[in-house]
């Protein structure tokens, strides 16, 4: 193994396309890098936003989330709220300092093994090129003091003051 | 902030988990040995009691050794990494439920289809496993027992599509003696089978074999037909749809209407039948679709009603000569809509014609002389336009050379990649037609002959022995203009490379007839969105499972016959048809059927009547209580997406089998190797 | 001899103080049942004075204000240490509250914001140092902390008394159940309790008529030409946080027209209450289309502030990714 980056991306799919789409690039053997991990849900309309910022905090270095194509959800128009919750998502997360290709959203049939590797792999690349998140939220918090170190204290002036 | 409950639960629980190697399919990639000790080890703290890896965890010495664990180990839960849980999730269930466990207490990693499959880095499929597996223990701590939920099942079935896989359905499930609705968009059942002369590889006449069918299925006391009619919207769940179909307008009293035909012959209007009779015959503007059609009505086309065109006023010899009383001419018939309830649908919506014209260099509809192979079905047919003359454009002229051009858009990656499956054989059903009936050299470009099902290759040879010629290649161009000063004109020359010869060869013939593939309906789409199924990338009906369950879809309770779900030839639809039908009698037979018990419900305590979720269901399962001013969910009709827990502002809406307790622990699973070593609860068993 | 009561104020702006002193006679029932040990708004009783008292000394601290400054966090666990019952009073203690919105930005930026902001004279760009040299010798101010914490991720905490500020009658209602546990005749809640708030959300609570919701534009109250008093503001176009929002107020905010902010936290048992509300308003999004999806959001120039308003510093980022990275 080389020392390139290997980012650990957390995957929601949905159970009928996406999920369906990454076991038939299994049937197929298709190749894709190792670092996503699946997590099915039922549809692409179950993400709750807290899935993506608990992944993000926790370590993962992106999210994929992967639904039915829109028109095609299985439980109708789900993916249409995950489509909107997605968008908004972004736009939060920017604020936050979290580059929007760390949390894609991707559409995949049941039919698209081959579609969903490449989307895949794809987002490896592009968040192996960002590097690592490393959330820090949860470390232990060491309060560092602000502004310049003691020897730089300045003098106030009688003019300024 | 601590989790007590969580600490608890993993310390009282009991875990056993099993790393399949799949033979060589996981191990030969996946160091299994390494996730199991890994499970035994690293995960002790998260109650896991016991991590072994087995051959073939599947097999019934595999799933006894979960039982035996189960009695001898006291375990609570379970994990098998293996394969895809939509191949065996229900398999390791039902050992839980067999050994005294909950079913819903289990939970499968998924290490082939997701790992071993598709990744050649053994240390990083390792890797990746190992937290498959911390992402299913931690999941499977926050599994809650739960019971499937039991619906009902209306015994009433839906059949769309009246070709031979629909009315083969149809017939076995009413024989069986159940209600079924079939619909059917055309005006007479029959579908493509009825515009055919003879079928391969046995020549029996297509009507002979097939109007029987469809005259069992019109006058079937238990099949209710609606022709002339699409369905239009689908409500509802397994055992119980509601679906609405919309009947078109015939402009016929089919209460009234007898079938005498005496309109037909009356009306003035005569038009090219784009349809049945491929655009080789004429029909009139009040017609039968063809002799034969069940029911035996007209129906009227406003498009060329000299009457309807006319602003509503002339004509009107249908409505004079009727002979029936009241008159069966009904100008005024409007669009209806009938709402049925139905417990299981069968989709049998067959297929379209791929359109010649897209290749251009084979010269369709430029050229007179070249055919579609469905327009020369037609011109076999003794009751066809030409009645069973095989003749060129001029419609009188017997051709004295014919070629068969096969895989015209099929195998051809600038069309449609796939292999129609039938072609092969059509090609040759045809060439042995027009010898018998012109005597005419025939001549058939292939790629590779396909001919795998029963008797099909004795009727190649047969063809071959009669005489046909075979020429492989692929046919450049067909083309009316002479090049060598030997070439004549009027003659269609067919420019094609004989692979076998390794050479180029120019061959003229009068005719050219086009073996056109098999393709999705044009709409297939726009189908499978109301019945809430998928299609492929090739636009086919996407099957449940393409080997092991290729006649349900992944909506329970819908099934797929014929070559809506891709391209096949008659036994192979009748046999599916048949197949669909099976499935549906045992669900009905059932009586009613355990569904996965998936289903969001609200916490009324914390729901504070928001309303935000009330539009968010498609299958109208939340509704409003005003009285206590909180939402409410109807568990028959929720089918367990989840939106609305993710949506619910407050929290208050739970999801069981995907809860956001289950969720979050996977993904906490799934980060361990990665998370800040802070975020690490030290849990101890 | 009478328990001691302590309160406390960090990073905050006052208003919890305000809070308790608007139970108006109330407050003489705490002055009757508890000895007053340290309360600086109130009273003058020096840090040295509260650091010479026993550990465990102090029945109740209410804490209110987040942890910004080494001097908030030194005295949240001084208190902590001398009192049986740490109680995070007020949104910036148990979420970071406004003050915590800041984690949107590095220090820098919070000075820049600050003190070179159009509104100020400042040609020196000068900073407040943690020391600076006077004539009459070094005067220092408490370093700056990267980010704002919540009071319990950085000591224990006993019970939440949540709200920007809490309401008087639910401070009356808390104190009425301290002094009930002092006389003996109740029990003290669990631990972890949030008292002092319901355990719905606000819309519960909340008069204006409800129907299903279709959000195609958001806006901001003064765009609006008219306001209908009777119907759900959210439903009207306004970006109300109330359904996500724990009840307790008695929906004071959209009782007179103003959305929810969302003061009193998320409701009971959720992670993270941007990400409730994030999800249930762009699940009520009435557009297919991303264009068409973007302009609705396009009325929400600042998802995050608003969202987070109050729980930034608890949420499960808790803070802009550059701010946290100065803390390590």
């Amino acid at each position: 193994m080389t020392d390139q980056f290997e980012p650990v991306i957390i995957g929601f799919t949905c159970n009928w396309c996406s999920y369906r789409a990454a076991d038939l690039a299994g049937t197929a053997r298709i190749k894709y890098p190792p670092n996503v991990r699946l997590i099915r849900l039922m549809c692409s309309g179950r993400l709750d936003p807290t899935f993506v910022l608990k992944a993000l905090s926790e370590g993962a270095d992106g999210v994929l989330i992967a639904g039915c194509h829109p028109g095609e959800c299985h439980y109708l128009e789900q993916n249409y709220k995950a489509l909107r919750r997605h968008r908004l998502m972004q736009r939060t997360l920017a604020q936050f300092g979290i580059e929007p290709e760390r949390v894609r959203l991707t559409w995949a049939s049941a039919a698209e093994g081959a579609k969903f590797a490449e989307d895949i792999t794809e987002m490896v690349e592009q968040v192996r090129k960002l590097g690592p998140l490393n959330w820090p939220a949860n470390l232990p918090t060491k309060p560092v003091p602000v502004g310049m170190v003691a020897a730089e204290i300045p003098v106030l002036s009688e003019e300024v003051a | 902030m601590t989790d007590k409950t969580q600490q608890e639960r993993a310390g009282e629980e009991r875990i056993g988990v099993y790393v399949c190697h799949c033979g060589s399919n996981i191990a030969g990639v996946v160091n299994v040995e390494a996730v199991a000790k890994f499970a035994a080890e690293d995960l002790k703290d998260r109650g896991v009691v016991l991590a072994r890896d087995y051959t073939f965890m599947c097999s019934v010495a595999g799933q006894e050794l979960i039982e035996q664990d189960i009695h001898e180990q006291g375990l609570t839960r379970v994990v098998v990494a293996a394969c895809s849980p939509h191949l065996h999730e229900k398999t390791f269930r039902n050992v839980c439920e067999r050994s005294g466990i909950n079913p819903y207490l289990s939970e499968m990693a998924s290490i082939r289809e997701h790992v071993a499959w598709v990744h050649t880095d053994k240390a990083a499929a390792t890797a990746k496993a190992k937290a498959i597996v911390n992402g299913a223990v931690e999941r499977v701590l926050k599994n809650e027992p739960l019971e499937a939920i039991r619906v009902p099942i209306d015994a009433a079935t839906l059949v769309v599509g009246g070709g031979i896989a629909g009315l083969q359905a149809a017939l076995e499930v009413a024989e069986a003696g159940y209600d079924v609705y079939l619909i059917e968009r055309e005006a007479s059942l029959g579908g493509h089978m009825a515009q055919f002369d003879k079928t391969f590889p046995t020549l029996d006449c297509a009507a002979c074999i097939l109007t029987p069918k469809m005259a069992a299925v019109g006058s079937h006391a238990r099949i209710h037909l609606f022709t002339w009619s699409e369905v239009e919207k689908v409500e509802g769940f397994v055992g119980n749809y509601t679906v609405t179909v919309k009947k078109k307008p015939r402009y016929v009293d089919e209460d009234v209407c007898t079938g005498c035909g005496i309109c037909v012959e009356k009306c003035p209007v005569m038009v090219v039948d784009e349809n049945f009779e491929a655009g080789i015959g004429y029909r009139k503007a009040i017609y039968w679709p063809f002799a034969q059609a069940v029911p035996n009505l007209p129906v009227l086309d406003p498009d060329t009603c000299t009457y309807f065109i006319g602003g509503k006023g002339g004509c009107k010899a249908c409505e004079i000569f009727c002979p029936t009383v009241p008159n069966s001419i009904l100008f005024d018939q409007k669009e209806e809509r009938v709402s049925l309830k139905v417990g299981n649908i069968i989709l049998a919506t067959g297929w379209d014609l791929f359109n010649a014209r897209r290749i251009p260099q084979y010269g369709y509809g430029r050229l007179a002389n070249v055919f579609t192979s469905l327009e020369l079905e037609r011109m076999c047919n003794a009751a066809g336009p030409t009645s069973g003359r095989v003749v060129l454009r001029d419609g009188q002229t017997a051709p004295k050379a014919v070629g068969i051009v096969h895989c015209v858009g099929s195998r051809d990656r600038n069309y449609n990649g796939y292999c129609s499956a039938i072609c092969c054989m059509q090609s040759l059903k045809l060439a042995h037609l027009v010898k018998e009936r012109t005597g005419a050299e025939v001549y058939n470009f292939y790629i590779d002959i396909r001919t795998p099902g029963k008797e099909y290759d004795e009727f190649y040879l047969r063809v071959m022995d009669e005489g046909v010629h075979f020429v492989r290649g692929k046919v450049a161009e067909v083309s009316d203009v002479p090049i060598a000063p030997s070439e004549e004109g009027g003659k269609l020359y067919v420019q094609v490379e004989d692979t076998l010869a390794g050479l180029q060869r120019r061959i003229p013939v009068d005719m050219v007839v086009l073996s056109a593939g098999l393709e999705p309906r044009h709409d297939s789409a726009e189908v499978g969105k109301t019945f809430g199924i998928a299609c492929s990338t090739n636009g086919w009906f996407i099957e449940k499972h393409a080997k092991m369950d290729p006649i349900a879809t992944m909506t329970e309770g819908v099934f797929v016959a014929g070559c809506a779900q891709g391209p096949k030839d008659i036994p192979a639809s009748v046999s599916q048809g048949a197949a669909a039908a099976a499935r549906v009698l045992s669900h009905i037979r059932q009586g009613e059927l355990a569904l996965e018990p998936i289903r969001a419900s609200v916490l009324e305590e914390q729901c504070s009547g928001c309303r935000i979720c009330n539009g968010l269901c498609p299958f109208n399962a939340i509704s409003f209580v005003a009285e206590r001013k909180v939402s409410e969910i109807n568990a028959a009709l929720c089918q367990g997406c989840g939106t609305c827990v993710a949506a619910c502002p407050a929290g208050a809406i739970q999801g069981s089998g995907f809860s956001n307790e289950q969720v979050l622990a996977q993904i906490e699973g799934l980060l361990r190797d990665v998370a800040q070593p802070v975020t690490r609860e030290p849990v101890t068993a | 001899m009478k328990p001691k009561f302590a309160m406390y104020w960090a990073a905050a702006c006052g208003g919890c103080e305000i809070a308790v002193l608007n139970i108006d006679e109330k407050v003489l029932d705490l002055d009757a049942n508890f000895e007053v040990a340290f309360w600086p708004a109130a009273m003058d009783v020096k840090y040295k004075e509260v650091e010479a008292m026993e550990d465990e000394s102090i029945l109740v601290t209410l804490f209110n204000g987040g942890i910004r400054t080494d001097e908030n966090e030194h005295m949240a666990k001084l208190l902590r240490r001398k009192s049986k019952l740490l109680v995070a009073f007020g949104s910036c203690a148990n979420e970071g509250c406004i003050p915590g919105l800041a984690n949107l930005g590095t220090r820098e930026s919070i000075f820049d914001c600050a003190f070179d902001n159009p509104s100020t004279e400042n040609p020196a760009h000068l900073r407040p140092q943690i020391a600076c040299q006077v004539p009459e010798g070094v005067l220092t101010l408490p370093p700056l902390q990267a980010v704002v914490r919540t009071l319990d991720q950085v000591v224990e905490v006993d019970y939440h008394v949540p709200g920007c500020p809490p309401e008087s009658h639910q401070i009356a209602a808390v104190l009425d159940v301290l002094i009930a546990v002092v006389k003996g005749e109740a029990e003290l809640p669990p631990k972890g309790a949030v008292l002092g708030a319901g355990d719905t959300s606000v819309c519960d609570e909340c008069p204006r008529s409800r129907d299903v919701k279709h959000i195609d534009k958001l806006s901001r109250i003064q765009e609006l030409p008219v306001l209908d008093t009777e119907v759900c503001l959210l439903e009207q176009g306004l970006m109300c946080s109330g359904p996500a929002t724990r009840s307790g107020c008695n929906s004071r905010c959209p009782n007179v027209g103003a959305p929810c902010i969302g003061c009193y936290g998320a409701a009971p048992g959720v992670l993270d209450q941007g990400a409730r509300l994030m999800a249930a308003i762009a699940s009520v999004i009435d557009a297919k289309e991303p264009e068409a999806i973007d302009r609705v959001l396009d009325g929400l120039p600042d998802p995050a502030g608003t969202f987070y308003r109050f729980s930034l510093a608890h949420s499960l980022l808790r803070a802009n990714r550059a701010a946290l990275a100065e803390q390590e």
